[in-house]
């Protein structure tokens, strides 16, 4: 009887083993769709940096190819030589990256806590503020010149930094991870031990919650790092303060822009200008702006997956 | 003695849960500073769409909006212009073909990840479709520029090469649907199939091992099992998707087509429109009032798709 039971047993998972996945030749056609999609999405960066490496003799013969006739560094060479505005860009890219992801992560970190919390009795009101701002806003003009002639976010740093500190979206992340990974209970214990609210908060709250942070941290670095429409924005003059990702959008209808913002003056700025390898010199920053991201990304991959799929419907 | 305890009980956490409460209402203020500047501070700057914005004595913005002149709804006259019907028509066009080629490219993405005995592949191609979402169209307008540039890119090099006409891309209007489609699925598909994944990873297994024992062949898995499960997320992002279909992505349609002028009448959305209208115009009041009707009609779209994802799915609904 028993031995039966099992024969069948097998000869059932037996079947539905074979029925549980796609034969070799459909699961050969999965790879190919897949993998033909996947080459595609890094292609184009394989493809700049290429022609970042390739000679400007070259470019000029056969025009971007993958198989340049000649390599050379040149361009890279160039970004040192007449470096000044290019660094100063980079260096604004972290700053403005690093300052505007830890403010914005603690206001959020701040934000999204109480609304967590079942016994703030302003619970709703400060979450229909925040939400309410996802489904309307002023439209981006009234918003740009209020930013600009009342709150002063012109030509400075807090121009790149200011406007993109505080997300709804974020938020709604960071108060589900909030609600899926901290037990009431543990709050209601600390309070009664006598912790005050803030000692809970970043000694008993934080330690649990330091996935959700990362995520949040996460995103909001990435916009930062991304960032050109504020700068396009807001900034008019001043040149100095403008990250990587706006002066890379200057160049590509102002190619001489590195060479004429650079400390050279007169003759050899325009020296510069005129043998400037100005089309693998831009490919070259691309290259500079896509590197960090690249490096991390395997790192970070995981963290983004987990806030985005916790956001994506709410968001 | 226990009794007495109990009785004080509340009123002394009525007064230290105010206390509490008062703690908490610190920790939302940045973030409530915030909004209130930045985002409910220019929902005031609405009225410059029926203002005529000009500087006054003394020129301060205040003043200047109080002491400008009301103008109705002059400022909205734009709409009777046909590049009006031309923005629109590219806003609605676009969305609703990319919601829809968006929709179907990434769950057969999702399905086939999911299917994969190799799971290390499945891993490796996610890893790798969902790096552009990564770049901003900064960078992916010079990957374009790598393949469409007149003088050096790719293709016009080959067409040269070959001796055949050299196509200037950034002055014909006809490649462009098809090339902002293509960048489009090629910055958003791993995303979007990344996050139905995983709600297919969520499926219960023992359903496709009750489908298998009845004779089902995993193609008719899929069809039965997989799809009815990953149902509710299709529709509620597709409605959310309808619910934004009055925005459009501004680096995609400014950058990547180098702000072409020639290439206006495919490449313009309301957006862009907005933006335009400002930068090179300067002209406040109709571009706030531009600006105005985009976030009227977007507030009403996402109202009406959040309602009808309510009536399917009351849990997934915003609010």
């Amino acid at each position: 009887m028993t031995t039966a039971a099992a024969g069948t047993g097998k000869k059932i998972r037996g079947r539905t083993a074979s029925l549980n996945r796609f034969g070799k030749g459909t699961q050969a056609g999965f790879h190919i769709v897949l993998g033909i999609f996947a080459l595609l999405c890094i292609i184009p960066f394989l493809f700049v940096i290429i022609i970042s490496f390739t000679s400007e003799e070259s470019i000029r013969q056969i025009g971007y190819s993958f198989h340049p006739l000649s390599w050379s560094s040149q361009a890279y060479q160039y970004t040192f030589q007449l470096g000044d505005q290019l660094w100063r860009s980079y260096f604004n890219s972290f700053l403005i990256t690093v300052i505007g992801t830890v403010l914005s992560v603690l206001i959020t970190f701040l934000y999204a806590y109480p609304l967590f919390r079942r016994d703030y009795r302003r619970r709703n009101f400060f979450n229909f503020l925040s939400f309410f701002t996802m489904i309307f806003g002023g439209g981006l003009v009234p918003t740009f010149v209020i930013c600009k002639s009342v709150l002063g976010l012109s030509d400075n740093y807090a121009a790149l930094i200011v406007p993109m500190l505080f997300s709804p979206f974020n938020v709604i992340i960071m108060r589900t991870f909030f609600q899926t990974s901290v037990p009431t209970e543990l709050i209601e214990a600390a309070t009664i031990d006598g912790s005050g609210e803030y000692r809970t908060l970043f000694q008993i709250v934080f330690p649990i919650v330091t996935p959700g942070i990362a995520t949040i941290a996460l995103l909001v670095a990435l916009g930062y790092w991304n960032e050109w429409f504020l700068s396009l924005l807001y900034i008019n003059k001043n040149m100095e303060i403008i990250p990587l990702q706006y002066l890379l959008m200057r160049m590509q209808r102002n190619a001489d822009f590195l060479a004429k913002n650079s400390a050279m003056i007169g003759a050899d700025a325009s020296k510069a200008a005129a043998q400037l390898p100005s089309q693998t010199l831009k490919m070259a920053l691309v290259v500079f702006i896509v590197v960090p991201i690249a490096c991390a990304y395997p790192f970070f991959q995981r963290y983004v997956v987990a806030g985005l799929t916790v956001g994506s419907v709410k968001g | 003695m226990k009794q007495t305890e109990t009785a004080r009980k509340p009123v002394k956490s009525r007064a230290a849960g105010r206390r509490r409460n008062l703690w908490l209402d610190t920790m939302v203020l940045p973030g409530a500073i915030w909004l209130l500047l930045i985002r409910y501070l220019p929902m005031f700057g609405i009225v410059l769409a029926f203002k005529n914005y000009k500087a006054q004595r003394p020129n301060t913005f205040w003043n200047n909006i109080l002491k400008s002149k009301w103008v109705g709804l002059d400022n909205f006259q734009f709409l009777k212009s046909p590049d009006t019907a031309i923005m629109i028509r590219n806003t609605l066009g676009y969305n609703i073909l990319w919601i829809i080629l968006g929709l179907i490219i990434s769950v057969a993405f999702a399905v086939m990840m999911s299917e994969l005995t190799n799971r290390l592949m499945a891993k490796t191609y996610q890893t790798m479709m969902f790096f552009p979402y990564f770049l901003s169209w900064v960078v992916a307008s010079y990957f374009v520029l790598a393949f469409l540039d007149p003088t050096s890119g790719m293709i016009p090099a080959m067409q040269k090469a070959s001796g055949g006409a050299v196509t200037n891309f950034y002055h014909e209007t006809r490649w462009w649907p098809l090339i902002l489609t293509l960048c489009n699925l090629w910055k958003n598909i791993g995303y979007s199939s990344v996050l139905y994944l995983a709600a297919i990873t969520g499926i219960d297994t023992t359903q496709y091992e009750a489908a298998a024992v009845d004779g089902a062949t995993k193609w008719q898995q899929v069809w039965h099992v997989t799809l009815p499960n990953i149902r509710t997320m299709i529709v509620i992002l597709l409605i959310m998707n309808v619910g934004k279909i009055f925005n459009a992505d501004f680096g995609l349609f400014y950058n990547v087509p180098q702000n072409s002028g020639s290439l206006y009448p495919v490449t313009q959305v309301v957006d862009t429109y907005v933006y335009r209208a400002y930068a090179n115009t300067h002209n406040i009041g109709m571009s706030s009032a531009a600006g105005f009707l985009q976030s009227a009609v977007g507030l009403i779209c996402i109202v009406a798709a959040n309602t009808v994802v309510r009536k399917i799915d009351s849990e997934s609904s915003l609010f």
